[in-house]
């Protein structure tokens, strides 16, 4: 929450928020959000969609763990399937949530304000999409917590060398992070709903959140440090987190997996498909909430032209992929690229390179980059995209690694559906949810970027010079 | 002097330049015992009350040196004398490998004392506090900006403080009961 030097309201760049507002106004509305705004149609509608798509979630989930994971397509030699690509994929999509609150907190884009705290949330519902499905995929998924060291009477460890130990240690600390950081960010908003509602109930509910929270400077004072210890903390770990879980691949042998350059690709492919999700939700979400005026052009355009320079670090992998599977005179990896190109999984390959590098590249022009139906639909391309990128390491790699006899085809089946689509509805639910209970864009932070918070009167120490 | 009925006076300010006038104004004329409120962070006013340092960085390191340590004295303490296997003679004390679980550990805790921290210095979780007494200081957390003098202050008097307090140009002055 660093102080802006400036609000920029250039010729070129859209204003960060619109003028006219005033610390109350502010307050008003995004408090009105949740307070005061009518129930609607559209809202109860599309909870109930993803309510529904929900039970199909927890049905095909208890249908898993009552017969196993031989419901899945998943077989020998193919035994991580849609779970490791839709864990990969989910936990892609939350780092962006933390790049916008800890990296653009430490590069003081103070633009970010707007658009953190929803960001942050989403990245919460998106780990805890991700963290289900390795507990999916364990077999017996009610020892879950033997990955953990704890004295037992089997006098056992974990395996500390082993990257899916690495794994659960970074994605654990990450989801307790996020939320603490989460947290953190909504103290002093809880504390303005506890003081704008009439509602007793609520006011005691929102009260106890916000554990008494009174606005002192002292404690703001602590309060910033914190926040930006946790920005500074945050940061090295969410790069932590995706390159532990490229390591899952790297660390192994397999062809298309065993490369040095799976750490930064893996890093700058969530960071893309993070933003997308984040266009995916900001565009409805300002229309249909009416808070153009704090999430305007301007986050939409930079969103988009992260999306587009993260893109290209893709590509760029996508390129040393190939030249070292060429110039590495590996046979195996000289195979790998043949199979991608020509194999019976050709289709995704292809469609991979449609969907990440080509469609995206429209984002040059800025009257694409302004208009957010374009970049709703090209959102979601890239979100199809970098599923499709983990679909081609797992499954592609695993059909045909090394000996002709271990080769084999994967072909998910309705359970495994309906594990993705179940996912995708929980995460829109808890997004509905989210935007009905809680604060969806930071109150305290809009307010620092009002030019109303700049501070006119110099310091003691000036003015007795 | 101090009434113990009474938890000190409240000025009540319009805009953040304003209050921040009154603060350092506060401040020089000898009150210490004194609190600002803002609805958003206020660096200036943290300062201008005298309040320039807090431990939560110092918190924080040291919660951070203990996760990291204690994360890796378990993996070395576990593959080396608890539970050592010889695989081909590799060696026990494998530390590079246990720089991952040490990196996120360090991470996890320096975080948690951050935050645990912070709310520790802070008194926070209160659930009672006697400034909510004031019916204007709701809009702390809205668009007002507060100064409140303790009663504990050596320089409080009921008059006088008043007075002065009302010469700072605020929209109200109330006292606080505790």
């Amino acid at each position: 929450m660093a102080r802006p030097t400036e609000v920029e309201v250039g010729e070129q760049k859209a204003p960060v928020i619109q003028p006219g507002q005033t610390f109350a106004s502010i307050t008003d509305k995004i408090t009105g959000i949740v307070l005061l705004r009518p129930i609607k149609g559209g809202w109860v509608f599309g909870l109930f969609i993803c309510f529904l798509i929900l039970q199909w979630f927890l049905f095909a989930v208890c249908w898993l763990f009552y017969k196993g994971v031989g419901v899945w397509g998943v077989n020998i030699p193919i035994g991580w399937g849609f779970a490791i690509v839709n864990f990969v994929w989910w936990i892609g999509i939350g780092h962006a949530g933390t790049l916008i609150s800890a990296i653009l907190l430490l590069l003081r884009q103070s633009w970010r304000n707007s658009i953190n705290r929803f960001a942050e949330a989403m990245t919460l519902f998106a780990v805890a999409c991700a963290g289900m499905f390795p507990i999916f995929h364990l077999g017996r998924p009610w020892l879950f917590y033997w990955l953990f060291p704890y004295p037992n009477t089997m006098t056992y460890w974990p395996n500390f060398r082993s990257p899916l130990v690495w794994d659960v240690f970074a994605v654990t600390t990450y989801l307790t992070i996020s939320l603490v950081f989460w947290f953190v960010g909504l103290i002093p908003d809880l504390a303005s709903m506890r003081d704008q509602t009439s509602n007793k109930a609520l006011k005691f509910v929102f009260g106890s959140l916000a554990m008494g929270w009174r606005n002192s400077v002292r404690h703001w004072n602590r309060y910033e440090t914190a926040y930006l210890l946790l920005g500074g903390l945050a940061t090295p770990l969410v790069l932590s987190v995706h390159t532990v879980v490229s390591f899952d691949f790297s660390v192994g042998i397999v062809p298309g997996w065993h490369t040095t350059i799976f750490p930064p690709y893996f890093v700058a492919g969530a960071i893309y498909s993070g933003f997308a999700m984040v266009l995916v939700l900001a565009i409805p979400i300002r229309k249909f909430y009416g808070i153009t005026d704090f999430i305007t052009m301007r986050h939409l355009e930079n969103s988009a032209m992260v999306m587009l320079a993260t893109g290209w670090i893709v590509a760029y992998g996508y390129a040393f992929e190939a030249f070292m599977n060429w110039y590495g005179g590996d046979p195996y990896e000289s195979f790998l690229r043949w199979n991608r190109l020509h194999g019976p999984y050709a289709w995704s390959y292809y469609l991979l390179l449609f969907t990440n590098l080509l469609v995206p590249q429209v984002l040059w022009f800025k009257k694409i980059r302004t208009s957010p139906v374009w970049l709703f639909f090209i959102s979601l391309d890239v979100l199809v995209g970098m599923w499709l990128e983990r679909f081609v390491i797992v499954v592609v790699s695993l059909t045909r690694d090394f000996v002709n006899s271990a080769f084999g085809m994967y072909y998910p089946t309705h359970i495994d559906w309906a594990i993705l689509t179940g996912t995708l509805g929980f995460f829109a639910a808890c997004m509905f949810l989210f935007m009905r209970l809680l604060p969806a864009v930071s109150i305290s932070e809009l307010k620092v970027l009002l030019p109303q918070a700049e501070i006119k009167v110099e310091h003691e120490a000036e003015v007795h010079q | 002097m101090k009434d113990p009925r009474i938890y000190g006076l409240m000025a009540e300010f319009g805009d953040v330049n304003t209050a921040l006038v009154a603060a350092r104004q506060t401040y020089a004329a000898g009150y210490r015992k004194l609190d600002a409120y803002s609805p958003f962070p206020v660096e200036e006013l943290s300062e201008a009350i005298g309040f320039h340092k807090n431990g939560v960085a110092l918190i924080c390191l040291i919660g951070g040196l203990l996760g990291g340590t204690a994360a890796f004295t378990l993996q070395w303490w576990i593959n080396t004398i608890s539970y050592p296997i010889n695989i081909g003679g590799r060696p026990l004390n494998s530390w590079p490998s246990f720089i991952i679980v040490t990196f996120e550990m360090t991470i996890l805790f320096s975080g948690l004392s951050a935050v645990f921290g912070m709310l520790a210095l802070n008194g926070l979780p209160m659930p009672y506090h006697p400034v909510f007494n004031v019916p204007q200081f709701d809009a702390a957390t809205k668009d007002k900006f507060f100064i409140v003098i303790f009663s504990s202050d050596k320089k409080y008097d009921p008059v006088a403080t008043r007075q002065f307090l009302e010469g700072l140009s605020p929209l109200s002055v109330a006292e606080v009961p505790s």
